[in-house]
């Protein structure tokens, strides 16, 4: 079943168009990938469906309902959460608390679902160890764990990764990329943000590629192939699997 | 013993000054906020204090009681009505902003009060002392230090260990990333303001119990504030206090070298650190 699906999204920054029209669609437990040059709108098509950048509500819909342009914060009441480029913990604060303004926040709004602290350790051990280092001192990795563990924490039906593999070791994103299927397990949707083409392939079902703020190329991660993904990315004909 | 002296009245007025600073710690420390209205408020509590005492009969106590709930309201009325719409990375709108208010709350109480200064009876307590290991203090200060150090506390443990707190923090941090936590910020911050102007209510109470104040009178208390946030270091509440400490010593012992020295000791101390620490003797680099 359909989670989460955008409908000829469009997204601008002041005069700059960024999005022109973008259809993506994910379901429950699914994984997708959204792939694309520097610059293709990934990113921007994220925080769109975020709720960080003004669209139409109908160009996002949860469920079939119309959510698009809600503010972020009732965003994550009604179960999408996002891991942001850039990672962006706060900063001054220990690992335990920045997660737990996430479990605050959950509960505050009411949101259920099976993420715990214990959980989560479970699945990132490092996280239990470090909770009390200020998360300024952590390596990128753990960053970016503490950074997905927070999304998590918010219990969230939908959950958006932007360029989580970024700057990490191969060790390091193995590590990050093998708690994926545990998340989905739990009837989570996936949109990952990749550069990685083969990492994205290897860990989702569905490819979308985008080019200039278009999907360019979408098809079944298993199917598609290199020379496809290839010309979707770099232009040409704007070929449909 | 002149210099033990200097020393324990300094820490005294440091309880005076921890009182104006705890809530510009909160704003300014924590949230970026500049609020240039800081002391105005500070004066205008005061003066409604000093109005409700002769209208009412009441001691200073029962004002404070009126008063501290009264200031809540004022703080969440500033932030949903004036700082919310200025507040970002940016301190310079919410700095342009409270500099407007501060002359509209000067210009509104020298309406209503005139420019007189006035003061809040205090039933004796501003005249009795008690001894303390030997020597004689003024209940009053004491009453302000003790005041000052339960509201360090409080305010410290409320944004260490609580879910407004860690919000808060959160939302001060990267207020982008607070929202995609579910946090909104305006409510929190709204709530924080609101805590920041309620200390002054209980720095109005006292102010006005040691020493008269006026309309215009607001400047000085917005200074110190401001200079103990600085000397404590941006971002924690304990440093502001220490903060407080070190202005009102300085002011004390500089007060004991010439009596013209005082004030002016306590702005050189605050550039000394500035020009050797400047991210404050708490503050992280
Ligand atoms: N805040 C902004 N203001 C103006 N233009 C922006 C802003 N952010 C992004 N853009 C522009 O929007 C386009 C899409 O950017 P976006 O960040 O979404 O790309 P991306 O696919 O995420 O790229 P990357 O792989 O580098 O992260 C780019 O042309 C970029 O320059
Ligand atoms: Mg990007």
């Amino acid at each position: 079943m359909t989670v989460l699906s955008t409908h000829g999204l469009v997204a601008r920054y002041g005069d700059f168009q960024a999005l022109y029209g973008v259809d993506i669609d994910v379901a429950e437990g699914e994984a997708v990938a959204l792939i694309g040059a520097n610059g293709a709108g990934k990113s921007t098509f994220l925080r769109s469906v975020m709720g960080l950048l003004a669209v139409k509500p109908e160009m996002v819909r949860l469920e079939g309902q119309p959510i698009g342009g809600t503010p972020t914060d009732r965003m994550v009441q009604k179960g999408v959460a996002i891991v942001p480029e850039g990672r962006r913990l706060f900063t001054g604060m220990s690992v335990e608390d920045n997660l737990r303004v996430a479990i605050d926040q959950a509960d505050r709004l009411g949101r259920k679902g099976g993420w715990t602290l214990e959980r989560l350790h479970l699945l990132f051990p490092i996280l239990k160890e470090k909770a009390r280092t200020g998360v300024q001192n952590l390596s990128g990795g753990q960053q970016q764990m503490v950074s997905i563990g927070r999304a998590l924490l918010s219990q969230p039906r939908v959950l958006l990764c932007d360029e989580i593999s970024l700057g990490l070791a191969p060790k390091v994103i193995r590590e990050i990329y093998a708690a994926l299927p545990e998340i989905r397990a739990q009837g989570t949707a996936l949109i990952l943000v990749e550069q990685d083409v083969g990492l994205a392939q290897s860990a989702t079902d569905r490819i979308f590629c985008m080019l200039e703020g278009r999907v360019t190329l979408t098809g079944a991660s298993s199917v598609i192939t290199r020379e496809q993904i290839a010309e979707a990315y770099f232009g040409g004909s704007h070929a449909v699997v | 013993m002149q210099w033990f002296d200097a020393l324990i009245q300094g820490i005294l007025l440091g309880g005076m000054y921890a009182q104006y600073a705890l809530g510009m710690a909160l704003m300014f420390g924590v949230m970026r906020i500049v609020n240039v209205s800081h002391g105005d408020l500070v004066i205008l509590l005061s003066l409604i204090g000093i109005s409700l005492a002769s209208s009412f009969g009441w001691g200073p106590f029962t004002v404070m009681v009126a008063l501290v709930p009264l200031a809540i309201a004022l703080g969440w009325l500033l932030q949903k009505a004036v700082l919310n719409k200025v507040v970002g990375d940016d301190p310079l709108p919410s700095l342009i902003a409270t500099f407007g208010l501060s002359i509209a709350l000067q210009n509104m109480m020298l309406q209503i009060w005139s420019a007189n200064s006035r003061s809040l009876p205090g039933g004796g307590i501003e005249s009795q002392s008690i001894q303390i290991g030997g020597i004689y203090v003024g209940l009053l200060p004491v009453m302000v230090l003790v005041f000052a150090t339960g509201l360090t506390w409080g305010l410290d443990l409320m944004l260490k260990r609580t879910r407004f707190g860690r919000a808060l923090r959160a939302a001060s941090a990267d207020v982008e990333a607070a929202s995609m936590t579910g946090i909104n910020a305006r409510a929190v911050y709204a709530s924080a303001t609101a805590i920041a102007v309620g200390i002054l209510g209980f720095a109005a109470v006292f102010q006005s119990l040691r020493s008269t104040v006026a309309p215009a009178d607001g400047g000085a208390q917005l200074i110190y504030a401001f200079e103990a946030v600085i000397i404590g270091g941006m971002g924690s509440v304990w440093g502001a206090f220490i903060g407080s400490m070190v202005l009102g010593i300085s002011q004390a012992i500089g007060f004991r070298i010439d009596p013209g020295f005082g004030v002016l000791a306590g702005h050189l101390v605050f550039l000394l650190v500035l020009a050797v620490r400047p991210q404050g003797l708490f503050g992280k680099v």
